[in-house]
C-alpha cells in the first residue's frame, strides 16, 4: 500500500497525460465527426456515399490497427510524423470521429418529420424551423450518446500505452514491474483513476437521458 | 435523404440542381482520390513490393505468407474471440439476472460489478491477467474480453428486459410461475431473440478488441502482420497492412450483414424492439441498417 502512495506523483503524470489525450482528441473528433455527419445528411448523394464509406471503415477497423497505421505504416511510406502524442491523437481522432458522426446523425434522425411539418404549417421559415424546433430537440437527444462516445474515448486512450505514450495504463505497467509485490495495488490504482473520469460522466449521461425522456 | 426533417421535399428544379451539384462534388472527390493515389505511385508504393503475396522473397512461397496471415494470424484472433464470446455471454446472463434480484444487496453488488467493469479499459483488464494473475498472453486476452463484454452484454440484456411489455411478467405471475421461472421461461427467450442484432454487433466489438493482444504479446493477426514485415523488410509494411485491414473489414462487414438480416427478419415478424437507448458502448448501432424516421 505504501508504495502506491510513494508512486502517486507518477500516477498523477499518467492521469494528466490520459486526460490530455482524451480532451484534445475529444474536441477534434467532435469537430470532424460533426462535419462527417453533415456529409451523411447532405442532400448531395456523392457526399452521403463518401460519409457512409468513411464511417463504416472507421467503425469496423480495430483501434490498434489505426495506431499501427500512423505509428509504423505511414512513416514507412515516406510520410514522417513526430513520435509520441501526435500520432496517438491522430489515431484516436480518426477512430472516434466515426462514432461521433453516428451519434449526431441518429440525433438528427430521431426528430420526427412531423415536427418540421408542424413548424412549417404554423408559418415558420426554414431557419426558424431549424433553430427553434429541430435543433433543440436533436441536441438534447444527442448529448447522452455523445458523452458515452467520449467515455469510450477516455478508455481507448489506453491503447496509446502500446505505442510509446506514457499515459495511465503505461504508468501502471511500469509501476507493476518496479514493485512486483504490489502489482495488484498498482493496477487497481490505475483503474481508480479511470473510474474517476468514467463513472461520473456515465452518471451525467444517464441523468440527461432521463430528463430528455420526460421532456418528450 | 428524402423525407428528411432537415429539408422540404425537393421540387423538380431543386432535384436537378442537387443532381448536378452531387456530380460536381463527386468528381472533385474522385480527383482528390486520384491525386492521393498518384502521390503514392510516385513514392513507389504500388511497385514490385506487392509480389510479397504472389512471389515473396527470402525463399518463402506465396502459400507461406497467406497461411501465416489467414490461418495463423486471423485464426489466433478468432480463437480468442470465439472462446471469449460464449464465456462473456454466460457471465452477462448471470450478472443481468442478479441485477434484477429483489434482494438489495445482490442487485447492488451486481450493479457495482457491471459499473466497475464498464468503466475500465479492456487493455487494463488484460494487464491484470498478465501481470497480477500470471496468466499467459492468450488467457489474459480472453480474460479481458470476457470481463468487459460481460458487463456490456449484461446491460444489453437489461435494456431488453426493460423494453419487454410489463404484461409478460404479470402474465407469468398470474399463471403461478415464480419470478425465476417467469424470467427463464417467459422473459429471457423473448429478450434474447430481440437483442440478437445487438449481440452480434457486440461480437464485432469483441473481435476488434482482441487486437489488443498485439500490445500484451499475444500473436494475433496484427502481430503476425508485424512479424511478416520484420522478416521481409520495411518496404512490405504497406501491402501487408492493406491486406490485414481487408481481412478485418471482411470479417466485420460479414458479421454486420448478419446482424442487419436478423434485424430485418425480426422486424418483418413484428418483433421489433422499441428504439432502445442502451447506455453502454458506442459501437452498438441501436438500429443496424435501418434509417429511423
Amino acid at each position: 500500500m505504501d508504495s502506491v502512495i510513494e508512486a502517486l506523483p507518477k500516477f498523477w503524470d499518467g492521469f494528466t497525460t490520459t486526460l490530455f489525450l482524451a480532451v484534445v482528441s475529444g474536441v477534434l473528433s467532435l469537430v470532424f465527426g460533426t462535419i462527417l455527419a453533415t456529409f451523411r445528411v447532405s442532400p448531395l448523394k456523392s457526399l452521403r456515399i463518401v460519409g457512409a464509406t468513411l464511417v463504416e471503415i472507421g467503425r469496423n477497423t480495430p483501434l490498434t490497427l489505426v495506431f499501427i497505421f500512423f505509428v509504423f505504416i505511414l512513416p514507412s511510406m515516406g510520410y514522417i510524423l513526430p513520435l509520441g502524442r501526435v500520432p496517438a491523437i491522430i489515431a484516436l481522432t480518426v477512430y472516434t470521429s466515426a462514432f461521433v458522426c453516428e451519434a449526431v446523425r441518429s440525433g438528427i434522425n430521431s426528430v420526427n418529420v412531423g415536427q418540421a411539418e408542424a413548424a412549417r404549417a404554423i408559418g415558420l421559415g426554414s431557419n426558424q424551423t431549424l433553430s427553434l424546433v429541430v435543433l433543440p430537440q436533436a441536441l438534447r437527444t444527442v448529448v447522452p450518446p455523445l458523452i458515452n462516445v467520449l467515455i469510450a474515448l477516455t478508455k481507448n486512450t489506453s491503447v496509446a500505452a502500446g505505442f510509446a505514450v506514457v499515459e495511465l495504463t503505461a504508468t501502471g505497467r511500469g509501476l507493476a514491474r518496479d514493485y512486483p509485490p504490489d502489482v495488484i495495488w498498482m493496477l487497481l490504482g490505475v483503474a481508480f483513476f479511470y473510474l474517476v473520469i468514467t463513472i461520473p460522466s456515465g452518471t451525467l449521461a444517464g441523468y440527461i437521458e432521463r430528463k430528455v425522456v420526460f421532456s418528450r | 435523404m428524402s423525407g428528411s426533417v432537415l429539408y422540404d421535399a425537393p421540387g423538380p428544379r431543386t432535384r436537378r440542381i442537387e443532381r448536378i451539384a452531387s456530380i460536381v462534388v463527386g468528381l472533385l472527390l474522385v480527383a482528390l482520390l486520384v491525386w492521393v493515389i498518384k502521390g503514392m505511385i510516385d513514392r513507389g508504393l504500388f511497385d514490385a513490393r506487392w509480389e510479397v503475396f504472389t512471389d515473396p522473397p527470402k525463399g518463402q512461397t506465396a502459400a507461406d505468407v497467406w497461411r501465416s496471415l489467414v490461418v495463423i494470424g486471423l485464426g489466433a484472433t478468432l480463437r480468442a474471440a470465439v472462446l471469449a464470446a460464449p464465456l462473456a455471454f454466460v457471465l452477462a446472463l448471470v450478472l443481468a439476472v442478479l441485477r434484477t434480484s429483489k434482494v438489495r444487496l445482490v442487485s447492488g453488488l451486481a450493479t457495482a460489478v457491471i459499473e466497475l467493469l464498464r468503466g475500465v479499459p479492456v487493455l487494463l483488464m488484460m494487464l491484470f491477467g498478465l501481470l497480477a494473475f500470471g496468466l499467459t498472453a492468450y488467457e489474459a486476452v480472453v480474460l479481458g474480453l470476457v470481463l468487459y463484454n460481460a458487463a456490456i452484454v449484461a446491460e444489453i440484456i437489461r435494456a431488453g428486459l426493460a423494453a419487454l411489455p410489463k404484461g409478460q411478467l404479470e402474465a407469468g405471475t398470474a399463471v403461478g410461475l415464480t419470478r425465476w421461472q417467469t424470467l427463464r421461461i417467459v422473459q429471457l427467450p423473448q429478450v434474447l431473440r430481440l437483442m440478437l442484432p445487438s449481440l452480434i454487433s457486440q461480437f464485432v466489438v469483441l473481435l476488434k478488441d482482441s487486437s489488443l493482444g498485439f500490445i500484451v504479446g499475444y500473436p494475433e493477426l496484427l502481430r503476425t502482420m508485424q512479424l511478416n514485415y520484420s522478416f521481409f523488410g520495411d518496404q512490405y509494411r504497406f501491402p501487408l497492412f492493406v491486406v490485414t485491414l481487408a481481412l478485418y473489414l471482411g470479417v466485420n462487414f460479414a458479421l454486420t450483414r448478419v446482424a442487419i438480416i436478423v434485424d430485418r427478419r425480426l422486424a418483418a415478424r413484428g418483433q421489433k424492439p422499441e428504439q432502445l437507448e442502451i447506455n453502454t458502448e458506442i459501437a452498438i448501432p441501436t438500429n443496424p441498417g435501418r434509417t429511423s424516421v
